[in-house]
Order: C-alpha cells, then sequence, then structure tokens
C-alpha cells in the first residue's frame, strides 16, 4: 500500500523527510514545482489534510514557498538548501546514535564499526 | 457536526452501544476501530439514522437525526443488495434519481478512475469491483457526511489502495467529512485524522493519529492492542 511508515513517528514528519531527502539528492530540484496537495495524498495515500501540514511546515521551514495560484515550489536558496543537507545529516546519526545506544554500543565503538564498515564496502569494490 | 450524547443501543436485552458521547466535525477524517461485535457498525448505523438510540440523542447540526436525515448523510453499508440485473451505468441512473444530491458526473470520473466499465451487469461484477462500485455511487453525493461501513472488508490489497486512492481523489474535505468503520487499520491509517476506540459496546478512547504516534510511539494497530488488551 503506496509507502509503508514506521509506525512510531506522526506521519506527516515522515513525510516531510521523505520530501526533503528527495530535495537533497535533487530528485527535486530548487525551483521545482511540487504536486498539488491532492495529487500528493492520492500519490501517497495520505489523507489530504496531512498533505497541507507538510507543505505549511515545509513552508515554515523555508524549504518551499508557496506562490499563491501557481502551487508550491522548491526555494532557489541554495543556502538553505545546504544547510537543511547539514540538518538531515544530523538527524539521521541522531536516529543512528539513539538506536546503537538502546542496543549498548559505545561512541567509540559506533565510530569503529563505521570504519569497518567503510574498509569492507572498499575491499568489495 | 454530528453529535451524540450518551447513546445507547439496546436489542432485546443485549446492550449493543452503552453511553457513548461523540462529535464528528467537518471536513475530518475518522476511523471507528475495534473487534468484531464491538458495536462499530451498531454506531455507525446509530449515526445515519438507520437505527434509532434506546436512550440519549443525536443531533445533525443542531437537528434530531431521524430517518430522513439522508438527505445530509451518504451511508455506504457492507452488505450487497444491489439489484443484480442492472447495468453499472443503470445504477448510476437509480442513484441519480433517488438522491438530489447525487452528482452523475462525479460517479462516472470515480467509476473511470477505479476502472469500472459502466455497461457491465452488476451481477457480472467481481467482489472486488462491485466494491469499487458501491464506493463510487456513495462518494458521489455531495452530502456534508459520508459514512463508510467497513469499505476494504474482504478485498485484496490492490483493490483496497483503489478505494483508499478513490477516496483520496474524490471526497471534497473543505466541505465533507467521512466516518470509516474499519478492521484493515493499516491500510486505512494514513487516511485517518482521529480514531475512535469501540470496545464492547463502549468507547474507549478517541484520538488523533498524529498524538498516538507522537506520544504513544505506536501505530493505531499497536495502540489498539494496548488498549484493548
Amino acid at each position: 500500500m503506496g509507502i509503508d511508515f514506521q509506525p512510531d513517528r506522526p506521519i506527516y514528519q515522515q513525510l516531510i523527510d521523505r520530501l526533503a531527502g528527495e530535495i537533497i539528492r535533487e530528485k527535486r530540484k530548487p525551483g521545482d514545482k511540487l504536486p498539488s496537495v491532492r495529487e500528493y495524498a492520492v500519490e501517497t495515500g495520505v489523507n489530504a489534510n496531512t498533505i497541507q501540514r507538510v507543505y505549511r511546515e515545509m513552508e515554515q521551514m523555508e524549504i518551499v514557498q508557496s506562490k499563491r495560484g501557481q502551487g508550491t515550489f522548491v526555494t532557489e536558496n541554495r543556502d538553505r538548501l545546504h544547510e537543511l543537507r547539514e540538518q538531515m545529516k544530523q538527524t539521521y546519526i541522531e536516529y543512528f546514535v539513539k538506536d546503537m545506544s538502546d542496543l549498548g554500543f559505545t561512541i567509540s565503538e559506533m565510530t569503529e564499526g563505521l570504519a569497518e564498515h567503510e574498509a569492507k564496502k572498499g575491499e568489495k569494490e | 457536526m454530528i453529535e451524540a450524547h450518551q447513546i445507547t443501543k439496546r436489542f432485546l436485552t443485549t446492550k449493543a452501544i452503552e453511553g457513548i458521547d461523540l462529535r464528528i466535525d467537518p471536513g475530518k477524517i475518522y476511523g471507528i476501530i475495534g473487534e468484531n461485535g464491538s458495536g462499530k457498525s451498531t454506531l455507525l448505523k446509530l449515526l445515519s439514522g438507520l437505527l434509532h438510540p434506546s436512550k440519549g440523542s443525536i443531533t445533525i447540526n443542531g437537528e434530531p437525526v431521524t430517518r430522513q436525515s439522508a438527505s445530509t448523510i451518504a451511508y455506504m453499508t457492507d452488505f450487497d443488495r444491489f439489484y443484480p440485473y442492472f447495468k453499472v451505468s443503470e445504477l448510476v441512473s437509480f442513484y441519480e434519481s433517488q438522491f438530489v444530491d447525487f452528482n452523475k458526473n462525479k460517479a462516472e470520473d470515480i467509476l473511470d478512475f477505479l476502472a469500472i466499465d459502466h455497461e457491465q451487469k452488476l451481477k457480472h461484477l467481481s467482489k472486488g469491483n462491485l466494491g469499487r462500485v458501491k464506493l463510487a455511487v456513495t462518494v458521489a453525493r455531495e452530502a456534508p457526511f459520508l459514512l463508510l461501513d467497513e469499505p476494504l472488508s474482504g478485498l485484496d490489497p490492490m483493490v483496497r489502495e483503489s478505494i483508499v486512492k478513490g477516496i483520496i481523489q474524490f471526497v471534497d474535505f473543505d466541505r465533507q467529512s467521512l466516518v470509516i468503520t474499519t478492521h484493515e487499520i493499516r491500510d486505512i491509517e494514513p487516511l485517518l485524522d482521529e480514531v475512535i476506540i469501540i470496545h464492547e459496546g463502549k468507547k474507549l478512547d478517541q484520538q488523533r493519529v498524529d498524538d498516538i504516534r507522537m506520544k504513544e510511539q505506536l501505530d493505531v494497530e499497536g495502540w489498539l492492542k494496548r488498549r484493548t488488551r
């Protein structure tokens, strides 16, 4: 069914992360028009009220801009997009560190683990 | 707005619904969830005016609900009692003749969106396509309240997805509220603003889906299990 949402976070937040991710990897480029609320609701199988909230919050975050009568567009402010990329990095690091800490790993085990992971990946390639 | 105050429904000696307070606000989508036999379908029939409460009162925009409330409420049953020799297009004409708020163009658009052949006879439709037709003729009514009883029940995943998408595409949430009973919670959850748990005839809880996920860190199914354990 459409998207598999994680059970423990509001759907609107997961959709913000999803769109922000698409913007960071330039699947949606600066100045691109986002789908209309209705279109994106149908595409994701999510309530239109939720999509409205997604767009509203992304506008407050200054990642997108709504233009009256035209729709919602990815911001062309490159500094903001660069900042967003850093924010996303921090967010995903926090998720990772939280999950790993919950499992009992220390920060040094995590960094060692990351280095090993990278090294193994290098060998394979 | 639909408002229920302390409604109770008895069938002979069994209480199907007991002391429920409920408010359905405009522009929102509500899910009524609970086990089979919990009373959720009875509650929906009471809200629609098809059943009359033994105690308590229900009002729509301040007026008491009666069977005549069918003009402001579009109710979709989980039974299939269409005339089997009708073509889909004849069913649409029949609905148009019965409901002043029925929008024939919208019905045709929904049927096209759901890829239904308008010239098929109802008795030749698969269960999934019959489910789609039922949805189409219900959602084509421009009634302020749409009440759907188990719209996904017994349908395969593809049909469930198309029905959910049909609801999102065609319900006018600026003017319409939607109340859905379901036990296919996973498919319906992304569609809902609020959920109401009915358990053994009583309202156990009512929460916004976002709040459940935020505060309880659970999806609706997990929350239902915890609350009815």
